[in-house]
């Protein structure tokens, strides 16, 4: 009682924004006030209109497995999500994420009601302001994704789900749907190729959408050549080669193919290939900018905090208790410590922007050989900005990681090949190693070298209609053969014909394996 | 700029939906999960949530990955202690590797077994699915407590078939006459006063007519008052108000008896225990306290604890009075029949020894069903020889002897079973009369 009175009540210091752990509203609007002043004016940032919203820690959970989305279809991986999220929670094998926000237009947040005042307050200067701010700026996120539409687009989704459920019944969508998530990482394009989405017109046109692709597919299938004309047939033959330009192919994006050109799926079908694909294309720039986004989060909680502190708005208490979780957000364990996961983005993008602003203003001699673009410009606030705005994880890193940070991780790189029984350290953070390795990490960021690089090349489509797909293997890393078979399974589902899966390697061209999913010989 | 909203107390179980998707999808693996759990716990057991592992065949969500054991990889880690380019560092033998993480039980690949866990309502529901209960059962299996109405005064509301209509009319009289509604013998009165002028001499004076003019105003007045003031108002109805007194709870003892000679092996032992898991389901809804009595026999009976009665194997013959004797030895020890509800449940495979038969068909006529609540008997079969013996006039011996048994006693029931399916029935009687428990 104590503690809310006193939070509420004057505070005994003039100026605190609270006192204590609990929060009421008020307290929060006052202190949303306060961080929004140093955010918009200090730090400069642009930010969409915030939306918070309080929530318990089984809504938590249940925002946390639906994929973070506050309306999202029903599917049964996301039960299976559910009960283990809930079962580790519960054991206390793991905190829940104390803040999950939406890229949307207004931004949503969502904070848990069990959370400190502290914790309020951090919360909203990382999500509210930190995360809105890259989530509106970032041209990744601006060319890719439609916050504007996001949330109507997904509520369609769900009533349109729903209904097909009740039409065709539970187990045709469920088969529908396993088919499409387990293409989700190949549905998404990866090349601006394709106009930005714009999901409203999407939903609005959906029906004259439909019939102008039924339209194109027929004119396809149509105009097939007859059986007749089977001789004289090559691979390039000038035939092929408008077929192929017909199908605009090679396409990276399976689910916009399959959507488009499959022979046998129907119009609901279809809608629901175009939904996943939609959702994951939605998705795509997060994996890209985790390090810089959980950076500028994690960056902007961390100064409006201190600033508050030095403004004599939050108590020593309350300071220490956000060092103390963010210490814990921020710490990088080597690899040999049994709780090694890989790199924390959170560490590396903190640790990158605190560097950037040191830089700017405190630059030493390394740092004026390195940085000569930005190095004692003074203007850190402006220099963050751009790079929030204009990179990539890859290409940030590549710019801007400087060798003090290389060696205050004491970065190695370390060769793996499985042919052989020994690794091998290949460079460190030492003077000749600096520029080869910052490319290496940048590497390892590069989604377009980390996701398998599988195309459609080219459809059969005078002889058994086989679909053909083509894996370019890079350093002889194959895909996981259990898992491949059963994805080629749930690719011939949507294609309706066979389907092969050619992996070939990505310089030379070399055959590496082939894999067949047969056609399913339908009875009479 | 921001808009603050307080969601906490929105419906919660968003995630049901998905929870029951996953359930349904995971449904046969769950049921053989339920079944293996059901062996290893009493009968006496709360019924609590169980930890389920399943291996992850139908519930894997594959995609297109790389391999995690062929190629050529670069990695990048950071906390470098004394490693100099060119070092190199021996691989450990069998997993391991550089350091890097274990992949999630949930990411489909590596790791076989899921594990979670369903709550007491999702595992009697698994549990209710095999034995074919009818709807009804399973709910009343599941409430709490059973509920009788009484009457308890008055209220203002309620249904229509509870209006209490001497009240009503109480009431509505007492505003009729604080409003001064006027009686229809007023009325009526002026109206043979009008008529009587009416008919007086014609033509009708002066003043006869002005007093005409006069009562006819009066008389609208009335009238108008007659209308404005109902005979009956919603304000008046009086409703019979009862209330819900919980059934008292008494105590009850459940006696399991069984054969555990050589014949009776796992698969009828475990039918066997569904049967008194469900009678024990059963009671606890209704009584507070309930003892449960194991009673095993061969050519003995002995009262054993749970434990020894599933799980140990005695050989000798099949006498089956036995156990009917050693029950009524209990219920005289320690059961009085009019502080305890008694039921009983047998299981048997079907023999008995030459004339036993006919002494326990005397034993449980006369001492022991009149004693009892109820009182059911299964004879667990093969499939086979459930074909075979269709006929439930036919049987063995001990069922032939029951039969006659059942023709005169109301609280007995009997039944062949060869699966969990075809034990509901033996208690239908039971559970059909709910009234009968208290």
């Amino acid at each position: 009682m104590g503690d809310a009175a006193r939070s509420t009540a004057a505070a005994s210091r003039p100026g605190l924004l609270f006192e204590g752990s609990e929060w009421n509203f008020e307290t929060l609007e006052r202190t949303y006030d306060a961080i929004a002043d140093i955010a918009l004016h200090d730090l400069g940032l642009d930010v969409y209109p915030n939306q918070i919203e309080i929530i318990s820690s089984d809504q938590m959970l249940e925002a946390y497995c639906s994929i973070g989305m506050p309306l999202m279809y029903q599917h049964w991986s996301f039960g299976k999500r559910f009960v283990s999220e809930e079962q580790a929670y519960r054991k206390g094998y793991q905190g829940l994420a104390y803040e999950i926000v939406i890229n949307s237009n207004p931004c949503i947040s969502y904070h848990m009601e069990e959370n400190s005042m502290t914790m309020q307050a951090l919360v909203m200067a990382h999500a509210a302001f930190g995360h809105n701010h890259f989530f509106k700026n970032n041209h990744l996120f601006q060319q890719w994704t439609d916050a504007e539409g996001i949330l109507d687009y997904l509520n369609f989704a769900k009533g349109y789900i729903a209904k097909c459920e009740e039409r065709h019944g539970i187990d045709a969508v469920e088969e529908i749907l396993d088919a499409a998530h387990a293409l989700m990482d190949q549905g998404i394009f990866r090349h601006p190729r394709h106009p930005r989405p714009n999901l409203r017109a999407q939903m609005e046109q959906e029906r004259e959408r439909q019939e102008h692709a039924e339209r194109n597919f027929n004119d396809l299938w149509r105009t097939l050549p007859r059986q007749e004309d089977k001789t004289g047939e090559t691979d390039d033959g000038p035939d092929v080669c408008a077929r192929k330009k017909k199908l605009r192919l090679p396409e990276e994006n399976l689910l916009y193919f399959l959507e488009k050109n499959s022979p046998n799926l129907e119009t609901w079908e279809r809608e629901i290939l175009r939904i996943v694909r939609n959702v994951a294309q939605y998705f795509y720039p997060q994996r890209q900018t985790k390090v810089m986004n959980e950076g500028c989060a994690t960056f902007v909680h961390y100064y409006i905090m201190n600033k508050l502190f030095d403004e004599g708005r939050i108590t020593e208490g309350a300071l220490l208790e956000t060092l103390h979780s963010h210490s814990n957000v921020v710490f990088q364990p080597g690899f040999d410590d049994p709780r090694f996961s890989g790199i924390n983005p959170y560490a590396l993008g903190f640790a990158m922007m605190q560097d950037i602003k040191r830089i700017c203003v405190e630059p030493d001699e390394e740092d004026r050989e390195w940085f000569p673009a930005i190095a004692g410009n003074g203007d850190w606030r402006g220099t963050l900005r751009h790079a929030w705005a204009n990179y990539r994880d890859e290409s940030f890193i590549q710019q801007f990681l400087s060798p003090r940070l290389m060696r205050k991780f004491r970065l190695f790189q370390l060769t793996d090949d499985t042919e052989e029984s020994h690794y091998e350290v290949a460079r460190i953070h030492n003077e000749g190693g600096y520029e080869k390795l910052r490319k290496a990490l940048m590497l390892s960021f590069d989604a377009g070298s980390v996701d398998p690089t599988i195309e459609v090349i080219d459809v059969d489509l005078r002889g058994d209609r086989q679909l053909v797909l083509q894996h370019k293997v890079r350093d002889g890393v194959p895909l996981d053969e259990n898992q491949r078979n059963q994805v080629l399974a749930q690719v011939r589902r949507l294609w309706g014909y066979g389907v092969r899966l050619e992996g070939v390697d990505a310089k030379s061209g070399a055959s590496q394996y082939e894999s067949v999913a047969k056609a399913v010989s339908t009875a009479a | 700029m921001a808009r603050l909203v307080d969601r906490r107390l929105n419906p919660k179980g968003k995630s049901l939906g998905n929870r029951q998707r996953f359930m349904r999808r995971a449904r046969a693996q769950i049921k053989e999960a339920v079944n293996k759990a059901i062996q290893n716990r009493g009968i006496t057991d709360e019924p609590v949530g169980e930890q389920i592992t399943i291996p992850s065949k139908g519930i894997r969500e594959p995609r297109f990955h790389h391999a995690a054991d062929k190629g050529k990889r670069e990695r990048l880690l950071p906390g470098n202690k004394d490693f100099l380019p060119g070092d190199l560092i021996p691989k450990p033998q069998g997993g391991g590797g550089g350091g890097q993480g274990k992949q999630a039980s949930n990411s489909g690949e590596g790791e076989d077994d899921f594990s979670f866990t369903l709550t007491a309502d999702e595992f009697l529901n698994v549990f209710f699915e095999d034995l074919e209960l009818p709807d009804l059962v399973k709910t009343s299996l599941k409430e709490v407590t059973a509920f009788k109405p009484h009457r308890a005064g008055y209220s203002t509301s309620g249904t229509t078939t509870n209006i209490n209509v001497v009240r009503t009319m109480t009431h509505s009289f007492g505003r009729r006459l604080a409003l001064r509604r006027p009686k229809q013998a007023e009325i009526e009165a002026l109206e043979t006063q009008m008529k009587v002028l009416r008919d007086s001499e014609q033509p009708l004076s002066l003043s006869t007519q002005q007093q005409l003019v006069e009562l006819e105003a009066q008389l609208e007045a009335l009238e108008r008052r007659r209308r404005l003031v109902a005979f009956i108002d919603p304000i008046d109805i009086r409703y019979n108000r009862f209330e819900h007194i919980p059934q008292p709870k008494t105590k009850a003892v459940m006696f399991c008896l069984m054969d555990v000679s050589g014949s009776m092996g796992a698969r009828e032992k475990d039918l066997a225990k569904r049967f008194f898991l469900l009678l024990h389901l059963f009671l606890k809804q209704r009584y507070k306290k309930i003892d449960v009595v194991f009673i095993r026999h061969t050519h003995q009976a002995q009262e054993v604890d749970e434990e020894t009665f599933f799980y140990s194997r005695e050989s000798g013959g099949t006498v089956v009075s036995t156990a009917l004797v050693e029950m009524q030895r209990v219920i005289a020890e320690r059961y009085p029949a009019s502080e305890w509800n008694i039921y009983a449940a047998q299981a048997s495979d079907g023999d008995n020894i030459g004339d036993d038969t006919a002494r326990c068909t005397a034993l449980l006529q006369e001492e022991l069903l009149p004693l009892c609540q109820y009182y059911a008997y299964v004879e667990i079969l093969d499939a086979r020889e459930l074909e075979l013996f269709q006929n439930t006039k036919n049987g063995k011996a001990l069922w032939r002897g029951y039969r006659s048994v059942a023709d005169t006693c109301a609280n007995f029931a009997m039944k062949r079973i060869a699966q969990p399916g075809d034990i509901y029935p033996v208690f239908r009687e039971l559970f059909a009369k709910p009234g009968k428990a208290a």
